[in-house]
């Protein structure tokens, strides 16, 4: 059983994990993501990749969204931001990836900083709107401004290195990717241990006392879109870095539709619920495929039938999820921990 | 400390405000009376700053604030609570304290997600100082509660709080025992009452209960139909005519 609480100090009582089993736990699970890439096949690799991937961008979707209560459809834009300042970066100017990822957040930082600041007027769908619109003039840009993002045929990006340090496979991104990820998501636990996390919370949770409490409410919204749209960045490097070719046909609207999906499923403003969803989200057309794929010996029009499948499966995940559990996967996790926390006294 | 002077306020052409100043001295107690509708909580969002009056100043220590946002009148130190309650409810009692201790922070974004050092150390601090006032407002049992979920009555002490969190030189209070049963109103009176004299905060406070603005106040503004109508002490404006009609529509004796 793992009931009580003994803590003494302050700093025991804002610790990260709970206990000492929990943070064991915790390592022990990052000890078993390292050991992915000998187990799993080329195609697995790839999906894993993929989902690490993932869990940085609705992270960073989660930290405006989802904590910050600014909703945003931007984040396909701001993914694109992210690989093309990388296509350019290690491009152009032949940097080495612990150079060229941070700087990529940064410029899509900066990017959707400038693109939040409409928030300072619009609030909830009007402010969904004006993202939208983000997500467009970006577009516009990628598929026009040829000498920078080689316009619609897209433009190619080298491998990932550092000095003699080259990571060109699936295998080798992994090992860059699930440090990064786990970094980033350790970064914003501690954000929202102290006085800027708090402040977003405050913002989504009731904005005019906040900035009566003495919260520049504009400022912090602004700050948000600046962190959040530094992780879609870093998440974008990293994709760039995979795929090595990009061009505006990787980033349709449907991946920001996609990652509010992710974080709506998992849970909004959870760390963990961005985790739950992405690892969801991305895994389920997988999965489809592999039950597609099985039954079209029997059922060869399935096959054809995919793309409207998925959609339709994904969508209904999304209703199922709002109507059964609107907190997300993360609450359900929460629930299922709590009962175990007490078992077998628990009712 | 605080000099309000000729504060007009309308809304679409109804006036709320009319031609208002008042001062109030540092380290007193300053109740604002007046039946429903007189202005007194529109008053006080203006000198927080959450409304813009069309006409007049405010100054605070000698510093016009009149065009200044609320959180940085929150910033000189001004702090509030709001007649229906606007807490973080999503949030615990002790975050909820935390934001108060929001402008004395400085950690940033990169002080906050690397945490151990300096954000780790700054958090303690405000930590410590948010568990004084919890000790003070006796609210220990639920600061690790959701605000949500507290009875109205905690819920107002919880207000009182963090407003307290932010160690502000003047607080505003707005009906803060409105709604409460006899007992919790005694316990709010007495914290009102220590908040003045052991912390040397000037309070202006709004109040209906005759009988605790007698008791705790130094001086009485009265407001009616947005007009400033008596100001001096208690037992001054309980003397006023004016006063007397204004609530009772005939002249009454209000301390029967
Ligand atoms: N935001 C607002 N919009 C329109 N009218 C308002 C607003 N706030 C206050 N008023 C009006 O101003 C007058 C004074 O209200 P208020 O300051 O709340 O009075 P009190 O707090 O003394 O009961 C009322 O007539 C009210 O309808
Ligand atoms: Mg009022």
């Amino acid at each position: 059983m793992r009931c009580g609480d003994f803590r003494e100090t302050y700093a025991e009582d804002m610790a990260l994990f709970e206990t000492a089993f929990a943070r064991r736990a915790m390592f022990a699970f990052l000890a078993a993501m390292m050991a992915v890439p000998w187990v799993a096949s080329a195609f697995w690799l790839d999906v894993s990749l993929r989902v690490l991937i993932a869990v940085v961008a609705a992270t960073g979707l989660n930290i405006l969204t989802g904590f910050t209560g600014q909703i945003s459809l931007g984040n396909a834009a701001f993914l694109a931001v992210g690989a093309y300042s990388t296509a350019y970066l290690a491009g152009h100017w032949n940097l080495p990836f612990p150079l060229v990822i941070p700087a990529a957040g940064l410029i899509t930082a900066l990017v959707g900083m400038i693109f939040g600041v409409p928030s300072l007027r619009l609030k909830g769908l009007y402010l969904a709107v004006a993202t939208l619109a983000a997500h467009f003039v970006i577009e516009f840009v990628a598929s026009h401004w040829d000498s920078v993002t080689g316009g619609v045929n897209g433009i190619s990006i080298p491998a990932a290195k550092m000095g003699p340090l080259v990571l060109a496979s699936d295998r080798q991104l992994y090992f860059l990717a699930l440090p990064v990820a786990a970094g980033l998501l350790l970064f914003a636990r501690n954000l929202f241990r102290t006085k800027v996390g708090k402040a977003f919370v405050a913002i989504r949770d009731q904005d005019i006392s906040s900035e009566v409490m003495g919260v520049n409410v504009f400022r912090y919204k602004l700050l948000s879109f600046a962190v959040s749209s530094f992780y879609v960045g870093v998440a974008g490097s990293l994709l760039a870095y995979q795929a090595r070719i990009i061009s505006p046909e990787n980033f349709p609207i449907s991946v920001a539709i996609d990652q509010l999906g992710m974080i709506i499923i998992g849970g909004l403003g959870s760390l963990l619920g961005s985790v739950f969803g992405a690892v969801f989200i991305t895994l389920l057309p997988e999965l489809l495929r592999l039950v597609t794929g099985a039954l079209s010996t029997t059922f060869p029009e399935l096959t054809t039938l995919f793309a409207s499948v998925k959609m339709g499966v994904f969508g209904l995940a999304i209703v199922l999820f709002l109507i059964f559990e609107p907190d997300g996967m993360a609450a359900r996790w929460h629930h299922i921990k709590n009962y175990w926390k007490l078992y077998p006294f628990s009712y | 400390m605080l000099d309000v002077r000729g504060i007009i306020l309308h809304f679409r052409g109804v006036a709320a405000l009319s031609d208002v100043s008042f001062q109030v001295k540092p380290r007193t107690i300053h109740a604002i009376i007046g039946p429903n509708g007189a202005g007194k909580t529109s008053l006080l969002n203006c000198i927080s700053g959450v409304y813009r009056p069309q006409h007049g100043s405010i100054s605070f220590d000698g510093h016009d604030i009149s065009r200044l946002t609320p959180s940085a009148r929150t910033k000189l130190g001004i702090a509030r609570t709001f007649q229906n309650i606007a807490l973080f409810k999503g949030m615990t009692v002790l975050d909820n304290l935390l934001i108060g201790r929001h402008v004395h922070q400085h950690t940033g974004v990169l002080g906050g997600g690397l945490y151990w050092g300096f954000g780790q150390r700054e958090e303690i601090e405000h930590r410590e100082l948010c568990e004084d006032i919890i000790d003070f407002l006796e609210i220990q049992h639920i600061r690790k509660k959701v605000v949500g979920t507290l009875a109205y009555g905690l819920q107002k002490r919880v207000e009182l709080a963090r407003a307290l969190a932010l160690a502000p030189r003047l607080l505003l209070l707005d009906e803060p025992m409105a709604g409460m049963n006899a007992e919790e109103k005694e316990d709010m009176a007495r914290f009102v009452v220590e908040t003045a004299e052991e912390r040397g905060t000037t309070i202006v406070m709004i109040e209906h209960d005759m009988g605790v603005v007698m008791d705790l106040s130094n001086r009485v503004t009265v407001l009616n139909f947005g007009e400033k109508i008596a100001d001096g002490t208690p037992e001054e404006v309980q003397r006023s005519k004016l006063v007397q009609e204004a609530y009772l529509g005939e002249p009454t004796d209000l301390s029967a």
